[in-house]
């Protein structure tokens, strides 16, 4: 029994936070916030070559080979810390692990081929499947999609993308007939997300037959994801906040030597610490303990969200009115927390199909 | 992270579980704390010959004199709760005068306390805060003054559990009032049966009296009885403190607290609906929940991190804070769901689970301030897991009221 990360786990985070640690300064991260994509492409294929792409597809799959590394959800969490820790515009989470897991779960290795050639890049909607608005969803005429697909994921560098009419997932080209993409403004400028209106586009349906299984799987691995990524901004968030206190000088001597503010510091890390433990056991249990997956999802999705809004405030409070000005650059992080909340599901919403699934409500 | 036991472990929980089935008989009800009970005496020497209890001490004193195992100690917990059998007894004679001892003590104290201690014969309360020296311990002004070979000890001792049924304290005293306040404490072992000593019991809020306040006049120990040399109480206190800090929960606590909310929650109704029905409470279990899970998750961690000798860190720092704020709040939302019941207490009429609610909610607080309080958690968390300085000290007598 060993809980925690092994070598090669450790390897593989390091490896990515090296990589972000330059190619994701916060100057470059500004530069894609206003517009320049040049940050997200040079991600797209700096990911490529460390292999990053390639981690949760499978080695082959009905006979195909597909040189992926067959990794589980947890390597992918690992990344996706990273990620969030260097608030990375990089569609990592939609189409290289909720895109990936929802094919392999289906069994369509047509598709898989194509992201491992690097031929599609697909994002992912699957917001209309964790709760619809305003009639948003999409229906299925022999292979002509319509309707309309929300808060769609991973548009930052997507050819394709992978949507859901509830039974069946298909895949729509990017700007193919009757695809019309509407770019939505977010608080959060660290990455893209599309509403997309269907007109009878052309859909490629997914293969295999257990397509709700396979929504299901992708959903409650894109919320680790999105946990996971809150878990590295948030860390961040608290370190900034130390080094912040530790510099910081006041009435002659640093503010992290008050307790006012050492105490909020504190809070942060007993509040975070443990949900890194949640996390890693929600990214493990996708692949090893699947009684346990769909809970451990939800809860590490809403738990994480929580406590992701605490430090994001309380770490902002810690910088003054430093925190409050766009100099430091710290609300990219605030941001990103935010809309990690707020995607796949609140965390309200999360745990009421928490309590659902455990039997406390119909 | 792999959570398979390898075979070793496997079989040890085997071995675990026969032994539970085939002791069901000879065990105390497991709620029983009372001290000295035959059963539990008798129960705890099966413990100790079987290695469930003291089970990494020296054989030589008693103990059991296996290699340390943090895999093996939690499944003997996870096990023993399973079977909803009492684990061995403890305290803070075991828990943290024995491991001092084995550190720090004389052949002839080790000889002469360490096994009666394990076996449960010999009780000990710990002598450590004062009313004047809570957070700031080391303040602490009970002194003891060497006159022959005998120290003569005046003072008051407070929140000193168990000290009603004592044998023994372990203690902390001033022996050398001229040194800096850390070096002129020493670490002694007071027989609680000497000329002198008063216990007089504390009632809290709860309406039990948990603790105890002491009180020393002119007691006479013998010099023998200190632990370490003269004006190194404290380091030998940091020593156990240590002991205590190492001391791992079960990490299924919280979340075995939380289901027994649920069943309260699906079983009672307002007006044809179930406690559950209404989404404000869900909402507050489901939290709950998911604070409770990190917590036991984190504990893993700390299970993995103890089984490879190596310090959990910030994972380890945190425990009691969020742990016991944590129970605080499971209590807490046990009497809201509860509405006007929630308010009964002790032996009223239609109250539920016997009170243990409005007792744990207020006891939950008792161990938030207690055991180096809140704040001083944070401090710790700050100072040692963060990085962050310490408070700068005022010049002597900044603060004080005109």
């Amino acid at each position: 029994m060993h809980f925690g990360l092994n070598e090669d786990q450790t390897m593989l985070q390091d490896s990515v936070r090296r990589y972000l640690e330059d190619a994701s300064e916060l100057e470059a991260v500004r530069g894609f916030a206003e517009g320049d994509m040049s940050l997200a492409n040079n991600l797209q294929d700096g990911l490529l070559e460390l292999g990053v792409p390639f981690v949760l597809l499978p080695e082959a799959l009905n006979g195909q080979i597909l040189g992926g590394l067959g990794m589980g959800v947890l390597e992918a969490a690992l990344i996706q810390e990273q990620l969030g820790r260097h608030v990375a515009p990089s569609g990592f989470a939609a189409t290289y692990g909720m895109a990936v897991i929802g094919l392999r779960e289906a069994g369509d290795e047509d598709w898989l081929s194509q992201i491992a050639s690097g031929a599609a890049v697909m994002g992912v909607g699957m917001t209309e499947a964790t709760g619809g608005r305003e009639g948003a969803g999409l229906t299925l005429k022999g292979d002509k999609v319509s309707g309309r697909a929300t808060f769609v994921m991973g548009a930052e560098n997507a050819t394709h993308f992978l949507l859901t009419t509830g039974e069946q997932l298909v895949v729509v080209e990017r700007g193919a007939a009757g695809v019309s993409e509407t770019a939505l403004t977010m608080i959060d400028k660290t990455r893209h997300t599309v509403t997309l209106d269907l007109d009878n586009a052309a859909a490629h349906l997914v293969t295999g037959n257990n397509h709700a299984e396979a929504q299901s799987r992708m959903i409650d691995a894109g919320r680790v994801l999105l946990a996971a990524d809150s878990l590295g901004a948030a860390a961040m968030m608290l370190e900034k906040a130390v080094d912040y206190a530790k510099d910081r000088e006041q009435f002659n001597r640093p503010i992290a030597s008050f307790q006012a503010v050492k105490h909020m510091c504190a809070e942060m890390a007993a509040k975070l610490e443990p949900c890194r433990s949640l996390v890693w056991y929600a990214a493990y249990a996708q692949d090893n303990v699947p009684d346990e997956a769909p809970l451990m999802s939800r809860l590490a999705k809403s738990h994480m969200s929580e406590v992701g809004k605490f430090v994001a405030r309380t770490s902002t409070e810690v910088h003054g009115g430093m925190g409050f000005t766009d100099l430091l650059g710290l609300h990219y992080w605030f941001k990103r927390i935010g809309a990690n909340r707020q995607l796949l599901g609140g965390p309200q919403a999360v745990r009421e199909e928490a309590a659902k699934l455990q039997g406390f409500v119909a | 992270m792999d959570l398979n036991f390898t075979q070793e472990y496997v079989d040890f929980r085997d071995q675990v579980r026969g032994f539970l089935d085939t002791h069901k008989d000879q065990a105390p009800a497991q709620g029983d704390r009372s001290v000295r009970s035959k059963k539990r005496l008798a129960w705890q020497k099966i413990l100790l010959e079987n290695g469930y209890a003291a089970r990494t001490f020296p054989s030589e004193y008693g103990g059991y004199g296996a290699e340390p195992d943090a895999l093996k100690a939690r499944i003997i917990a996870e096990e023993f709760a399973r079977a909803k059998m009492p684990g061995g007894i403890s305290g803070q004679g075991i828990n943290m005068l024995v491991p001092t001892l084995l550190e720090l003590g004389t052949d002839e104290q080790k000889a002469k306390y360490i096994r009666p201690t394990l076996e449960g014969e010999m009780v000990w309360c710990q002598g450590y805060s004062e009313p004047g020296a809570g957070s700031d311990l080391a303040s602490l002004r009970t002194a003891a003054v060497v006159d022959g070979d005998d120290f003569v000890i005046n003072g008051q001792k407070i929140w000193t559990s168990t000290a009603q049924f004592a044998d023994m304290m372990f203690c902390l005293v001033r022996t050398e009032p001229d040194a800096p306040k850390h070096q002129g404490i020493s670490y002694i072992l007071i027989d609680m049966k000497t000329p002198g000593i008063e216990v007089r019991p504390l009632m809290t809020m709860t309406g039990f009296a948990e603790f105890n306040e002491v009180f020393f006049t002119d007691v006479r120990v013998p010099v023998t009885s200190i632990v370490g040399n003269r004006g190194e109480g404290w380091m030998v206190a940091n020593a156990t403190l240590t002991h205590e800090r190492g001391m791992l929960g079960d990490p299924d606590a919280a979340l075995s607290r939380l289901r027994q909310v649920a069943d309260i929650m699906q079983n009672e109704q307002v007006d044809g609906a179930t406690l559950m029905d209404n989404q404000v409470f869900r909402d507050r279990l489901l939290q709950l929940q998911g604070e409770a899970y990190a917590m036991k998750m984190n504990g893993m961690r700390l299970t993995t991190a103890a089984s490879e000798k190596k310090s959990a860190g910030m994972a380890g720092l945190l425990v009691k804070l969020q742990g016991c704020e944590l129970n605080h709040q499971i209590a807490e939302l046990a009497i809201d769901v509860m509405g006007e019941y929630g308010m009964l207490f002790e032996d009223s009429p239609f109250i539920r689970d016997k009170g243990m609610w409005q007792t744990a909610y207020m006891f939950d607080l008792g161990l938030i301030i207690g055991g180096g309080s809140a704040q001083i958690q944070k401090n710790i968390i700050s100072e040692r897991g963060l990085g962050m300085p310490r408070e700068p000290k005022p010049a002597p007598g900044a603060f004080k009221a005109n």
